[in-house]
C-alpha cells in the first residue's frame, strides 16, 4: 500500500513529529530549566546559566532528607526488578504447560492491572493495619515490645509495588514465549538433558535480552510509582511521593534540578539495559552456529 | 530494545498463554509450583485486600477507629443527599465530573493513539525503523508521571512560555489564567502521561493484520480511506478495546494528576477516597472504593459489550 511515498505519509509523519515533541518538549523544558541561574525563576527568561540548583539539592538545602528518599527507591526499585523478573519467569515457565487455576490466576493478573491503584492502595492498608492490631493484642512479647507497625518499604510497599509490576512482567513473558521455539528445548530434551539443563543452557540464553526487558520495566515501573505507594509507605515516603509533596511548597528551580535528577537515573537504566540487550543479541547472532559446542 | 519487550503487554491473549507447548506437560517441575509465588504474591497483595475493603466497608467508626460491624453507615453517608436533592448531591457530581474527564481523553488519546500507531504500523517501512521509533514512544513511559506533570509548570503557568507567547504576539491582552490548574491542564496531563496506553496495544494489533488483506484491499480497488474503515480499523479493535479499558480505567481511579494538574479544586472519584483517607476514615474511604469498582467494572462491561457487538455484526 505504500509504494511510493503518498501525501498520506507526509501528513502523518508531520503529525509523528508533533506527537514526540508533545511528549518530550516538556521534559526537555525543565531540563534547561534546571540549569537556571542563582537568582533565576521557575519560568523563562534564564538568568544564566548554573548548576546552582543542583548544588543546593546536593547538600540538601532546603528539601528536606531528598537524599534518604532517593536511596530508598533506588533499593526498593532493585528488589522489585530483581522479584519481578523471577516471579514472571517462573509464572511464564508455567503458563507453558497446563496447570489447574491458570485461567484464574491470568484473570486476576488482569485485573491487578486494571483495579483503580488507590483501591489496592487502600487494600493493602487495610490488612496491614489489621495484623499489627493482632500482633499487638496476641503476639509474643519479644514481639510486640516498642513494636509500631508491620507497614514498610520492603513489607507492604513491596507487595504494592510488585501488584503494579507482575502484570507487566508476565504479560511481556507471554509474548516471549509465544514467539519461542519449543523444537529447541524438545532437542535438549531428546538429547538427553534434564529440565534444569534444559532452562539453564537453552531457554535462559535464547530469552536473556528480553528478560532484561522484563527486569527494565520491574525497575522503571516501581521507581515512579506513587497512587499504590500512597498508602502503604509507613513512616518512610518514597521519591516520587516526596516529590509530588514538593510540587505544592517549593518554589525555586531546585524542583526542576530534583526532576532532572530522578529522569537522569531512569534514563541511565534505560540506556543499560537497551546497552545489554544489544550486546546480548549481538552475541547471540555471533554464537549462535555455535550452540551446543561451547 | 527486545522486540518482545517493546511491542508490550497487550500482545499476549489469554487463550494462546495457556496454549501449552507441545508434550513439556510432565516435562521438569509442575506448573502449578512455579505459578505459586506469583500467584501468592496475587493472593496476599491484591485478592485478600480487595476483600478486606468489601469487609470494612460496611464496618463502623469513630474519630479514632474502626469497629466491626455489618452496618451500611458508609454507603448511606456516601450518597448524603442522593435521595432528596437528586440529582444534585456530591458523589453524583463527582461522578459526572469524573466521567467527563474519562470521555475527553478517551476520545483524544483514541484519535492521537490511533494516528500514531497508524503510521508506526504502515508508514514505516524499516522494521528496525519500526522498533526505534515505537522505542522513542515507549521511553517516556519509564519515566516519572509526577515529572512529567511538572514539566507543564514552566510551559503553561502564568508566565509560562505559552502566555509569554500569546502576550507578545498581541493575541490576547493579559496572561491566560486557565492554562494551569485548571480541568484544561488536567486534561491535557492525562492525554500527555497515558496516550502510550492507546499506542502500545493498537499497534500491537495492526502489526497483526495480515498484510495480504490490505493488498487484497488494494486490488480491490479500495481507497486509502476505505481501507482504513473496512480493513485496519475492525481489525485493529482488540487492541483499541484493551487501551480504551487502560484510559478509561486510569482516569477513573486517578487522585494525583487531578491533585498535581488541578490545583487540588477539580473533584474525581480517586480523590474522594483519598480524602476519607486522609481523615483515616476507613470505613467510608472503603466504601467509596467499592463504588469505584463498581462503577469501573460496569464502564469495561460496556467497552466490552460494544466490541462484541460490532464484532457480531
Amino acid at each position: 500500500m505504500n509504494e511510493g511515498r503518498s501525501p498520506a505519509f507526509y501528513a502523518l509523519a508531520a503529525f509523528f513529529c508533533l506527537f514526540v515533541l508533545f511528549m518530550y518538549g516538556p521534559t526537555i523544558v525543565i531540563f534547561v530549566l534546571s540549569f537556571q541561574g542563582p537568582s533565576g525563576g521557575l519560568t523563562f527568561p534564564m538568568n544564566g546559566v548554573s548548576v546552582h540548583w543542583f548544588e543546593k539539592l546536593w547538600v540538601g538545602g532546603g528539601i528536606v532528607n531528598i537524599w534518604g528518599a532517593f536511596g530508598r527507591s533506588l533499593e526498593l526499585g532493585v528488589v522489585v526488578m530483581l522479584l519481578t523478573v523471577l516471579l514472571s519467569l517462573l509464572a511464564g515457565l508455567a503458563f507453558r504447560k497446563r496447570f489447574r487455576g491458570s485461567d484464574l490466576l491470568f484473570y486476576v493478573t488482569i485485573a491487578s492491572l486494571i483495579v483503580p491503584s488507590i483501591v489496592t492502595s487502600l487494600g493493602i492498608a487495610l490488612e496491614f493495619r489489621l495484623v499489627d492490631d493482632l500482633i499487638k493484642k496476641y503476639g509474643p512479647e519479644w514481639l510486640t515490645d516498642g513494636f509500631h507497625t508491620s507497614m514498610g518499604n520492603f513489607t507492604s510497599g513491596l507487595g504494592a509495588h510488585l501488584t503494579w509490576t507482575l502484570p507487566f512482567g508476565l504479560l511481556v513473558m507471554f509474548a516471549i514465549f509465544n514467539r519461542f521455539d519449543s523444537r529447541y528445548e524438545e532437542a535438549a530434551r531428546d538429547l538427553g538433558a534434564t529440565p534444569w539443563q534444559t532452562l539453564r543452557h537453552v531457554i535462559l540464553p535464547i530469552i536473556l535480552p528480553s528478560l532484561v526487558g522484563v527486569g527494565l520495566f520491574g525497575f522503571t515501573l516501581s521507581w515512579d510509582e506513587i497512587a499504590r505507594s500512597s498508602q502503604v509507605m509507613g513512616e518512610h515516603n518514597t521519591l516520587p511521593m516526596e516529590l509530588q509533596g514538593l510540587t505544592t511548597t517549593v518554589t525555586t528551580p531546585e524542583i526542576y534540578a530534583l526532576g532532572t535528577a530522578t529522569t537522569g537515573v531512569s534514563f541511565a537504566v534505560i540506556a543499560v539495559a537497551l546497552f545489554a540487550i544489544a550486546i546480548l543479541r549481538a552475541r547471540q547472532t555471533r554464537f549462535g552456529s555455535d550452540a551446543g559446542k561451547a | 530494545m527486545s522486540e518482545s519487550a517493546a511491542r508490550l503487554p497487550m500482545q499476549a491473549k489469554p487463550i494462546e498463554a495457556t496454549k501449552p507447548a507441545r508434550n513439556l506437560d510432565r516435562f521438569g517441575v509442575p506448573g502449578w509450583l512455579q505459578a505459586m509465588p506469583l500467584g501468592l504474591v496475587f493472593a496476599f497483595f491484591f485478592v485478600v485486600p480487595l476483600i478486606l475493603v468489601v469487609i470494612v466497608s460496611f464496618w463502623d467508626y469513630n474519630d479514632y477507629q474502626m469497629m466491626p460491624a455489618f452496618i451500611t453507615r458508609s454507603y448511606v453517608e456516601s450518597f448524603d443527599g442522593c435521595w432528596t436533592n437528586f440529582p444534585d448531591c456530591t458523589i453524583l457530581r463527582t461522578y459526572l465530573s469524573t466521567a467527563k474527564f474519562c470521555l475527553i481523553v478517551w476520545i483524544l488519546t483514541l484519535l492521537i493513539g490511533f494516528t500514531v500507531a497508524y503510521f508506526l504500523a504502515f508508514y514505516v517501512r524499516s522494521q528496525t525503523m519500526q522498533m526505534v521509533l515505537f522505542l522513542i514512544c515507549t521511553i517516556p513511559f519509564w519515566t516519572s508521571n509526577v515529572i512529567r506533570m511538572i514539566s507543564w509548570i514552566p510551559l503553561l503557568g502564568r508566565n509560562g512560555v505559552v502566555n509569554q507567547l500569546l502576550v507578545h504576539s498581541h493575541i490576547v491582552n493579559k496572561p491566560l489564567e486557565w492554562l494551569l490548574y485548571s480541568p484544561f491542564s488536567v486534561a491535557l496531563a492525562f492525554v500527555h502521561l497515558f496516550t502510550f496506553f492507546m499506542v502500545a496495544p493498537i499497534f500491537n494489533s495492526m502489526m497483526r493484520i495480515d498484510r495480504r488483506l490490505i493488498e487484497a484491499a488494494y486490488d480491490g480497488g479500495a481507497s486509502g480511506w476505505q481501507m482504513l474503515t473496512n480493513v485496519i480499523i475492525p481489525l485493529s479493535k482488540p487492541g483499541i478495546a484493551i487501551g480504551s479499558i487502560f484510559v478509561v480505567t486510569i482516569v477513573m481511579g486517578d487522585f494525583i494528576t487531578f491533585d498535581v494538574m488541578g490545583g487540588e479544586q477539580i473533584a474525581s472519584a480517586g480523590k474522594a477516597i483519598e480524602t476519607r483517607l486522609n481523615a483515616l476514615q476507613f470505613p467510608p474511604a472503603a466504601a467509596n472504593a467499592v463504588i469505584l469498582l463498581g462503577v469501573t467494572m460496569l464502564i469495561i462491561t460496556v467497552l466490552n459489550r460494544i466490541v462484541d457487538i460490532r464484532k457480531e455484526l
